[in-house]
């Protein structure tokens, strides 16, 4: 079942290359030989269907851009692996989604909230927690030994402003006054001057863990969605147009005024961009994806259509769906979000599992902080302090990370919330050394304090 | 006065259309020369005092020439706001109702009800030059906050802090600036005896609750006293946090780079001596040589659509507008949590697909006569179609460059009504 819906993908791919063959390319460069859809590597056919296929054939004389050949080059060359940041925002309560059924404080705690220990799947690695009957999907993974799950994660003196602690996340440290994110400053060491896919937020705005300080990056709602003629009709001149765009944007790069540049350079991404998913079509998964009117599920399934075209991703960062700052009538919102959260993380998972690059992609979920683990009367929670997390991916260990502290007097800090076991910074270094094999030293400060879980397999 | 300095070059049309953007939202065709004639001074005065209220050009309508439900039709909200943005002549009351909208951000995501939400701007507008202490007290009130931040939910059996936090974090000190963690939860008792709900969109029952306040005794900021919420809002607007906090707020909505001590402390005075009014402290900013010398500001997406349409005297004939905003990164009544949107991050790949599409669709429907063969002439229609906006030579020279060589292929109307494209999409179009 699973190879032939690749075939499906597969041929797909194909046709929609053969029809961009036919489409751009004589007409830029009528020497060119025109690839016929036979005959091609399986490199250059996926290259093309993606609309890069100018700079894998044509090289630079093609176009004005250097970019292009970054892109082309990075696509043609070894394939990096993906590292996908999902944020629950909100500040998630960890004591919901893993809920301690066996710990006799919580039916204390939380009188009105707490969870029936008759629901929900048992954690195997601790006999104290359950999942939430909304992350099923979660505890299949976890059972197929694809999740590792972070039960206490957090940092030491936890901020408990959404915004301060976030920032801390998204920076990877605990000052207020960095501003690129982690990420953007792993790609500005390793990542290239000309290939904006390389830190791709999809999203209606940047992520800031991706902000970088030099190396360009790229944001987009979905794959299927970056054409610039309104209404369905190609202007006649919509390719030229973006081009004049992006040369504007160009003789102003260098301008004094940073006003000018932020446009400029902003322009000029968005003509590479358009150019890299010219010819990505609507996208076809191989799986079926939870419907929601969140973009959510959407994203995901446009990005392992993205990978499985072999586009030049690396860090990818995105909001999942769900509402969870949960201060009143916490018991729905979870529900609501979560559910839809864990199925379209299955979901992606068994996408990629389908296309056969699941080795290539890891999943790291996390959320700004925990909740307090005195339910608050309103039927919800205040914020807290330590929270969950997870490790998704075929490569994954599959095995906690730090211990669950419980919610007695030793578990919890001063304020009743949860205690971290893990901290995030030593999580970011482990991802940075462990998956993407630079030194985290460079990346994270005070790395070296950090104790490095094995994080793979 | 303040003792801030006031900037003492000249004043022309470049100069007021920089102003009538970071004031509101942009010229009318010919309006900066005519500001630039009266001179600075009396430039801002005639911002910071308008006269009564106007609203000028079409009147907004949907798609089928329905006039607006901004109370209910989902996203008439957002277009009802934007209307006001292009037809008023107090463009500054505007822009400061935007300010507070994102300096309280709340959203209907959370508050489920257009009419609340609407309630909440009328509050925002009628203090948008008013009294910063009288708009905290009404905003600590205000039933869209109330249901936002769980405001409804606190009481002394049950207190819930969500409302304190942000109340000092976010509305008037900034985050770790000289509270702790017992001062939230003490802040969160004070705050206690709120009650009211939104019941199929309907607000009901908004009201105080002397039983479910919390009497008993507070220490907050190291004062002990039996506060309610009045209390906690004087406590930070009289914490020594406070007032810079607000100059360094309010300053950052009009110059992007940061005021001088000197000037930081000329402001935090001024509004400590005018007892927390901000027309005078709105006042010295607009007069600051920062704002006039500086660079440009890349424009919040609603000013620069509601400035495309303003230019063209086009009212509000589509509910596409929201939509466009949204995909541009702004949708009103929407921020994207608390604390408001990110002012240094407008622009991204996504962000500008947004933009490119508001230009096209407030060009779009403009008569396309005849047009001439000559590529500077027609750089120049398409310059003058957005009512003579400053553009600087060097986008000039590529704009015709780039129609010379499109000429060879393409009509000079085809041409030219992409060259409209281009000139709003260009850099000194996007940041003021």
């Amino acid at each position: 079942m699973m190879s032939d819906c690749r075939d499906c993908t597969r041929t797909k791919l194909l046709r929609d290359a053969v029809a961009e063959a036919g489409r751009g390319l004589p007409e830029i460069e009528p020497g060119m030989p025109v690839p016929a859809g036979t005959g091609l590597s399986r490199r250059s056919f996926i290259a093309r269907s993606a609309g890069i296929a100018l700079a894998v054939y044509g090289g630079s004389k093609l176009t004005p851009w250097a970019l292009d050949d970054g892109i082309a080059a990075a696509a043609a060359g070894k394939q990096a692996p993906v590292l996908v940041s999902i944020f629950l925002e909100g500040g998630i309560d960890s004591l919901s989604v893993l809920f301690p059924a066996g710990d006799p404080e919580y039916y204390t705690l939380r009188p009105k909230l707490a969870l029936p220990e008759s629901v929900g799947a048992a954690f195997s690695e601790d006999s104290r927690l359950r999942w939430h009957p909304a992350a099923a999907a979660l505890a299949q993974l976890h059972a197929e030994g694809k999740v590792s799950v972070l039960p206490a994660i957090g940092y030491n003196r936890p901020d408990h402003s959404h915004f301060t602690s976030r920032h801390y996340w998204e920076v990877g440290a605990t000052d207020p006054h960095v501003r690129s994110g982690w990420l953007g400053r792993y790609l500005d060491r390793s990542g290239s001057a000309d290939n904006p896919l390389q830190g791709l937020s999809l999203d209606k705005r940047l992520q800031p863990a991706l902000a970088t300080a030099k190396v360009p990056i790229a944001s987009l709602d979905g794959p299927d969605r970056y054409g610039f003629s309104a209404n369905r009709k190609p202007h006649p001149l919509e390719r030229p147009m973006l081009d004049a765009a992006a040369q504007l944007g160009a003789a102003h790069a260098a301008s004094r005024d940073q006003g000018l540049r932020q446009v400029g350079e902003a322009a000029q991404q968005a003509r590479h961009l358009a150019g890299e998913l010219r010819g990505f079509g609507a996208i076809a998964s191989p799986v079926a994806y939870p419907s929601s009117v969140d973009q959510f599920p959407r994203r995901l399934a446009g990005l392992a259509a993205m990978l499985g075209a072999g586009l030049p991703l690396h860090c990818v960062a995105l909001t999942a769906t769900g509402h969870y700052d949960t201060h009143a009538t916490q018991a729905e919102d979870l529900q609501q979000g979560l559910q839809t959260t864990a199925d379209s993380l299955l979901a992606f998972q068994r996408d990629l599992e389908a296309r056969g690059i699941a080795d290539r992609v890891l999943v790291h979920v996390w959320s700004e902080f925990g909740r307090r683990a005195r339910e608050n009367g309103s039927l919800g929670t205040d914020h807290g302090a330590a929270g969950i997390g997870f490790l998704i991916g075929s490569r994954v260990r599959g095995r906690m990370i730090g211990e669950f502290p419980g919610i007695g007097p030793g578990g919890l800090d001063a304020l009743g919330n949860l205690r971290a076991t893990v901290d995030f910074r030593g999580i970011y270094a482990g991802l940075i050394e462990q998956w993407l094999g630079a030194d985290a030293g460079a990346i994270i400060p005070g790395a070296s304090a950090f104790a490095r879980p094995t994080l793979l397999k | 006065m303040s003792g801030a300095p006031v900037y003492r070059g000249s004043f022309g049309p470049t100069q007021a259309e920089r102003l009538l953007w970071r004031a509101g939202f942009g010229p009318r065709p010919g309006e900066s020369s005519r500001l630039a004639k009266q001179g600075l001074r009396s430039a801002v005065r005639s911002l910071v005092e308008p006269p009564a209220l106007q609203l000028s050009g079409p009147e907004a309508q949907d798609d089928r020439g329905h006039p607006l439900a901004p109370r209910d039709a989902f996203g008439h909200d957002h277009l009802w706001w934007l209307d006001r943005m292009v037809r008023t002549n107090q463009p500054l009351v505007e822009r400061m109702t935007l300010v507070w909208h994102d300096w309280f951000a709340t959203s209907l995501q959370g508050v489920k009800s257009q009419a609340l939400m609407l309630d909440q701007n009328k509050l925002f507008r009628e203090n948008a030059l008013g009294s910063f202490r009288d708009l905290l007290l009404g905003v600590t009130k205000d039933p869209a906050m109330l249901v936002w931040l769980s405001g409804n939910k606190n009481t002394v059996r049950a207190p819930n802090e969500n409302y304190g936090r942000e109340l000092m974090e976010l509305f008037t000190l900034g985050a770790d600036r000289g509270y702790s963690e017992q001062d939230v939860r003490e802040q969160a008792r004070a705050l206690t005896g709120w009650r009211g709900n939104v019941k199929k969109k309907v607000a009901t029952d908004f009201a105080f609750v002397p039983r479910l306040h919390d009497r008993g005794q507070k220490t907050i900021f190291g004062k002990s006293g039996a506060f309610d919420w009045q209390d906690s809002c004087r406590l930070c607007l009289e914490h020594p946090s406070h007032s810079s906090f607000f100059v360094r707020k309010l300053w950052s909505y009009f110059v992007p780079t940061m005021p001088s001590t000197s000037t930081q402390a000329a402001l935090e005075q001024l509004y400590r001596a005018k007892r927390g009014a901000v027309k005078p402290v709105v006042e010295a900013i607009l007069l600051h040589p920062d704002l006039h010398t500086g660079p440009r500001m890349v424009k919040q997406p609603v000013v620069y659509t509601a400035g495309l349409l303003r230019a063209r005297g086009r009212g509000i004939d589509t509910a596409a507008w929201w939509k466009l905003d949204d995909a541009s990164g702004q949708r009103l009544f929407y921020p994207p949590d608390v604390a408001g949107w990110d002012e240094s991050r407008w622009l991204d790949t996504a962000t500008f697909r947004g933009r490119w599409f508001v230009a096209m669709t407030a060009l779009g429907g403009a008569q396309e006569g005849s047009a001439p063969r000559d590529p500077a002439r027609l750089v120049a229609r398409a310059i003058s179609f957005w009512g003579s906006p400053e553009i600087t030579g060097t986008t000039r020279s590529v704009l015709t460059a780039w129609a010379r060589k499109q000429l060879g292929s393409s009509s000079p109307a085809l041409v030219e009504s992409a060259l409209r494209q281009l000139v709003a999409t260009a850099p000194e179009l996007q940041a003021a």
